[in-house]
C-alpha cells in the first residue's frame, strides 16, 4: 500500500504544479474584450485589451513609407484612436469591424500589436463580372507593364 | 427535384438507423438472428443513402444548381473545377454529410469483420454504431439540411471561400473526419463490452488497433492542417491555438493517452476503468469539438456561427456522457484491477505519468479554449486566453512527456534495478548533456530550446540503443544487414512501429523548438528596384502585374531573391480579389529548404505598381515539421499491421 500512497502524492504534487502554472498562465496573458467606451471609462496602461469595433469612414492613414498605420475605432458612443505599425491585413478596410490587441498609450490613443480583421459571412449579392474599380486597376497596372 | 430526393433520402436514412439500433438490440435479447440480420440491412441500406446523397450533392454541385441554398452559398459559375468537388465539404452542412457518409462505411466494415468472429459484442457494437449514425442523419435532417432550396433562384452562386481554394482542402477534411468518425468503432466496443459484461481483454485488443487507424487518419489531418495554414495563410506560422484547432487536437491528446495505458492493461491487468473512461472521453471531445467550432459560441476563424445545430450537438453529447459514465458506473466490479503497483521506477509508473502529463495538457487546452465563456459565466468580464497562454503551460508539460518518451520504451516493468537504468540511461544521457552543452557554445541562450534539444538527443539516443540491441541480436542469430536492420520492424511491428512514431515526435519536436527560436521577419515598404536584405537573403521588388482569373481578380509582385552564394529565384507573392469578399486575400510564395524557408506576403501596394510593402520571413527549421509527421505517420501505418509476433 505504501508504493500506491507514493503514487498519489507524487500525482497531486504534480497536479498542484500543472494547477500552478495554469494560474500564473492566465494571469500572465489573460486579455480583456472591451469596446471604445468601456476602454475609454477606464484605461489602465499597460494593461492587454482586444479593442473592437468599427473603422471609422475616413479615419484611416496609412503611410507607406514608415508603414504607419492609423485609423479611429467607433462604437457610436466613443471613438479611440489607434496606432500600428505595418500593412493593413487582409479583411481590413473602412467601414468594416475590426479587433485589435494592445495596450492603451499614456499619450491618450491604442497602441496595437496585432490586428485581427472579422471576416463578414453574410450573404451578399454576385456581381455581374468584375467590379469596376478591379477594371481600372488593371488598366493601370497593365499601363505600368508596358 | 433533386433535392427533394436528397431529403428524403436523409430522411429514409435516419428511420432506418433508428430500426436498425433497436433491430440489432432486439436480435440479441431474444436471440432471433433474423432481426440481427435486418439490422445489418439497414446498415447497408444507410450506406447505400449516405452515398446517393454525396453523389445527388455532386450533381448539384457540378450543373450549378443554385436552387439548393448549399450550393449557391459554395460556389460560382467561376468556382474550378476541383473546387466544385471540395465545396461538398466546403461548409457546415456538406462536412457533415462527408462525416455521416464515413461513420457509414465504418459501420460496414464492422459488419463484414466481426459479425463472425465476435459474436456476443457484435450485435451492441452495431446498436451504438446505427445509433451514433442516427444521431448525425437526424442532423442533417433538422438543423443543418444540405439539401435546402433557395428562392428566388439566384443568377450566381456567392462562391466557395477563397481560403479553401487549395489542394491541402481535399486531402484535409477527409483525413480529420476519417480520424473522427474512427474514435467511434472502439467507443462502440466498449460500450459493447460494458454492456455485456465482458470486460476481459478482447475488445481491448479490437480497441487498440482502431484507436491507431483513428489516430492515424487524425494526425495525418492535423498535419495537412497545419500545412494549410503555414502555406495560405499567410501569418508564417502553423499552429495558432485557434478553437477549431484545440477541437482536434483534444481527441488526439486523449487517444494517445489511450494507446499507452491500454500497455499496461494488456501487460498487468490494471486500469481497465481508466482505459474505458479515455475512450468515452476522446468520442466525447470528438462531438464537443464540432459543438464548439460550429454553435458558433466561441469566435474562430472557422466558425460558421450557425443557429440551432449546436444545441442537438450539446444534448447529444450530453445523452452520450451520461449513457456511457452510468454504463460504466453499474460496472465498476468487473473493472477492478488484478495487478498491483510495485514501485515508482518501473514501465507502469512512466505510463501513469505519461497519461497524467497528456491528460493535463488536454485539460489545458479545454481550459484556455471554453475560458472566455467561463469567465463571462462567472465573472460577467470578456476576456480570453490567447496563444501566450497555451504556450506558456504546454511547453512544459510537452517537454516532460518527451524525457518519459524516452525512458518508457526501455525501462523494465514492475521495479527497473540501478543495472538496468544504468544500462539503458547512461549514455543517451551523456548524449543529451553533451549536445546541449555544445549548443550553448554555439550561442543558443534559450533555457526552453537547450532543454528540448537535450530531450530530443536523449531520446534519439535511446531508441538507437534499444534498436542497435535488437539488431545485433538478430545478426547473432544468422540474419544479412539489411534484413536485421529492415526485417526487425516488420517482425516486431508493434513495438518498432511505436519507435518511428517517436522518432516522428522527435522531429516534429526539433521543428517548433527551431521554428519558436529561430525565425527572422521583417516588414517594409519597396520602391521599384529596392531591395529588403534579412538573414543573408536579398529581396528585389521587380514590380506588378495583373490578371484576371475564372473566378477572381489577382495582382503578382515579382521579387528576386538572390543569396551570397548569388544562386537566385523569382518569388511571386499576389493578393487575390474575390467578388464576394470585401477586401483582397494574399497568397504567399516561399521556398521551403532543409534549414530555413525563405517566405513573401505581399501586402499593400500603390495602384500605378510602382511601390508595394511585403512582409519577409526566414522561417527556420519548419520544413522538419513535414519531414517529422511524415515519419509519425508511417509508424502508425507500420503499427496498424497485423502482429507478426506469436502470442507467448
Amino acid at each position: 500500500m505504501t508504493t500506491q500512497r507514493k503514487f498519489v502524492a507524487g500525482g497531486l504534487v504534480i497536479v498542484a504544479a500543472i494547477a500552478y502554472l495554469i494560474w500564473s498562465g492566465v494571469s500572465q496573458s489573460v486579455v480583456y474584450f472591451v469596446t471604445p467606451s468601456e476602454l475609454l471609462a477606464a484605461p489602465v496602461a499597460n494593461k492587454t485589451y482586444r479593442l473592437g469595433g468599427l473603422v471609422l469612414p475616413g479615419s484611416l492613414e496609412w503611410d507607406a513609407k514608415s508603414l504607419a498605420l492609423s485609423f479611429t475605432l467607433s462604437d457610436g458612443k466613443a471613438q479611440v484612436q489607434v496606432k500600428h505599425r505595418g500593412a493593413p491585413p487582409d479583411l481590413f478596410a473602412e467601414g468594416r469591424g475590426a479587433v485589435v490587441e494592445g495596450a492603451w498609450a499614456r499619450e491618450g490613443y491604442f497602441r496595437a500589436s496585432l490586428i485581427l480583421a472579422k471576416h463578414s459571412e453574410e450573404y451578399k449579392a454576385p456581381h455581374d463580372g468584375a467590379d469596376p474599380g478591379y477594371k481600372e486597376l488593371l488598366k493601370s497596372l497593365r499601363g505600368e507593364g508596358k | 427535384m433533386i433535392p427533394e430526393l436528397g431529403y428524403a433520402a436523409t430522411v429514409v436514412g435516419f428511420v432506418l438507423a433508428l430500426y436498425g439500433a433497436m433491430a440489432a438490440v432486439i436480435g440479441v435479447r431474444t436471440g432471433r438472428a433474423d432481426w440481427l440480420r435486418t439490422g445489418e440491412r439497414a446498415a447497408v441500406g444507410i450506406w447505400i443513402l449516405i452515398t446517393a446523397c454525396i453523389a445527388l450533392m455532386l450533381y448539384a454541385f457540378l450543373t450549378f444548381d443554385f436552387s439548393v441554398r448549399y450550393v449557391a452559398m459554395n460556389t460560382n459559375r467561376g468556382t474550378p473545377f476541383y473546387y466544385r468537388i471540395t465545396a461538398l465539404w466546403g461548409a457546415l452542412e456538406g462536412s457533415i454529410v462527408l462525416w455521416a457518409w464515413m461513420l457509414s462505411i465504418y459501420t460496414l466494415i464492422v459488419v463484414v469483420r466481426y459479425r463472425r468472429r465476435q459474436p456476443e459484442l457484435y450485435p451492441w457494437v452495431l446498436s451504438v454504431m446505427l445509433g451514433i449514425l442516427a444521431f448525425f442523419l437526424l442532423v442533417m435532417s433538422i438543423p443543418a439540411p444540405p439539401f435546402e432550396r433557395l428562392s428566388p433562384i439566384p443568377p450566381d452562386g456567392r462562391g466557395l471561400n477563397p481560403l479553401l481554394e487549395d489542394s491541402g482542402m481535399i486531402t484535409h477534411p477527409v483525413a480529420l473526419y476519417l480520424g473522427f468518425t474512427g474514435f467511434s468503432v472502439p467507443f462502440a466496443f466498449a460500450m459493447a463490452a460494458l454492456l455485456v459484461g465482458r470486460t476481459g481483454d478482447e475488445w481491448i485488443t479490437i480497441t487498440r488497433r482502431w484507436t491507431i487507424v483513428a489516430w492515424y487518419f487524425l494526425s495525418l489531418g492535423l498535419l495537412i492542417g497545419g500545412w494549410w495554414s503555414y502555406h495560405v495563410l499567410g501569418w508564417g506560422g502553423y499552429w495558432a491555438w485557434d478553437p477549431v484547432e484545440n477541437a482536434a487536437f483534444m481527441p488526439w491528446l486523449t487517444g494517445t493517452a489511450f494507446l499507452h495505458s491500454v500497455m499496461i492493461q494488456e501487460r498487468r491487468r490494471m486500469l481497465k476503468l481508466w482505459n474505458l473512461t479515455l475512450i468515452i472521453l476522446t468520442f466525447g471531445l470528438t462531438l464537443f469539438g464540432t459543438f464548439l467550432t460550429r454553435s458558433g459560441i466561441i469566435g474562430s476563424v472557422h466558425s460558421f456561427t450557425q443557429g440551432s445545430i449546436g444545441v442537438f450537438f450539446l444534448a447529444f453529447l450530453t445523452l452520450t456522457l451520461l449513457g456511457a459514465f452510468s454504463l460504466l458506473a453499474w460496472r465498476t466490479d468487473h473493472l477492478r484491477a488484478q495487478g498491483e503497483l510495485d514501485s515508482a521506477v518501473s514501465r507502469e509508473s512512466v505510463f501513469l505519468l505519461n497519461n497524467l502529463f497528456l491528460i493535463a495538457a488536454t485539460f489545458t487546452v479545454f481550459f484556455g479554449t471554453v475560458f472566455p465563456l467561463l469567465s463571462e459565466a462567472a465573472r460577467g468580464v470578456k476576456v480570453s486566453v490567447g496563444a501566450p497562454f497555451f504556450n506558456l503551460v504546454n511547453i512544459p508539460i510537452f517537454l516532460a512527456l518527451l524525457f518519459l518518451m524516452g525512458v518508457g520504451p526501455l525501462i523494465a516493468w514492475r521495479r527497473a534495478s540501478a543495472e538496468n537504468l544504468k544500462r539503458n540511461f547512461l549514455k543517451p544521457v551523456l548524449a543529451g548533456i553533451v549536445a546541449a552543452a555544445v549548443l550553448r557554445l554555439f550561442g543558443v541562450g534559450n533555457v526552453l530550446v537547450l532543454t528540448a534539444m537535450a530531450l530530443v538527443v536523449f531520446v534519439a539516443g535511446t531508441i538507437t540503443l534499444d534498436y542497435g540491441r535488437a539488431v545485433r541480436a538478430r545478426r547473432r542469430s544468422g540474419d544479412e544487414w539489411g534484413a536485421a536492420t529492415w526485417g526487425l520492424l516488420l517482425r516486431q511491428n508493434r513495438r518498432y512501429g511505436g519507435f518511428v512514431v517517436h522518432l516522428g515526435i522527435l522531429v516534429i519536436a526539433l521543428g517548433v523548438a527551431g521554428s519558436q527560436a529561430w525565425s527572422l521577419q521583417t516588414e517594409t515598404t519597396l520602391e521599384k528596384g529596392q531591395s529588403v536584405e534579412l538573414a543573408g537573403y536579398r529581396v528585389r521588388f521587380d514590380g506588378l502585374s495583373a490578371s484576371e482569373e475564372s473566378n477572381h481578380f489577382k495582382v503578382t509582385g515579382a521579387f528576386t531573391m538572390t543569396t551570397g552564394r548569388s544562386s537566385f529565384a523569382e518569388l511571386r507573392p499576389a493578393r487575390k480579389f474575390y467578388p464576394q469578399e470585401q477586401t483582397p486575400i494574399a497568397a504567399v510564395d516561399y521556398r521551403l529548404g532543409w534549414v530555413e524557408d525563405v517566405y513573401l506576403v505581399l501586402g499593400d501596394f500603390a495602384r500605378d505598381g510602382s511601390r508595394a510593402t511585403v512582409k519577409l520571413q526566414v522561417n527556420r527549421l519548419v520544413s522538419w515539421l513535414w519531414i517529422g509527421g511524415l515519419v509519425l505517420t508511417l509508424g502508425a501505418a507500420l503499427a496498424i499491421l497485423p502482429d507478426h509476433r506469436k502470442p507467448a
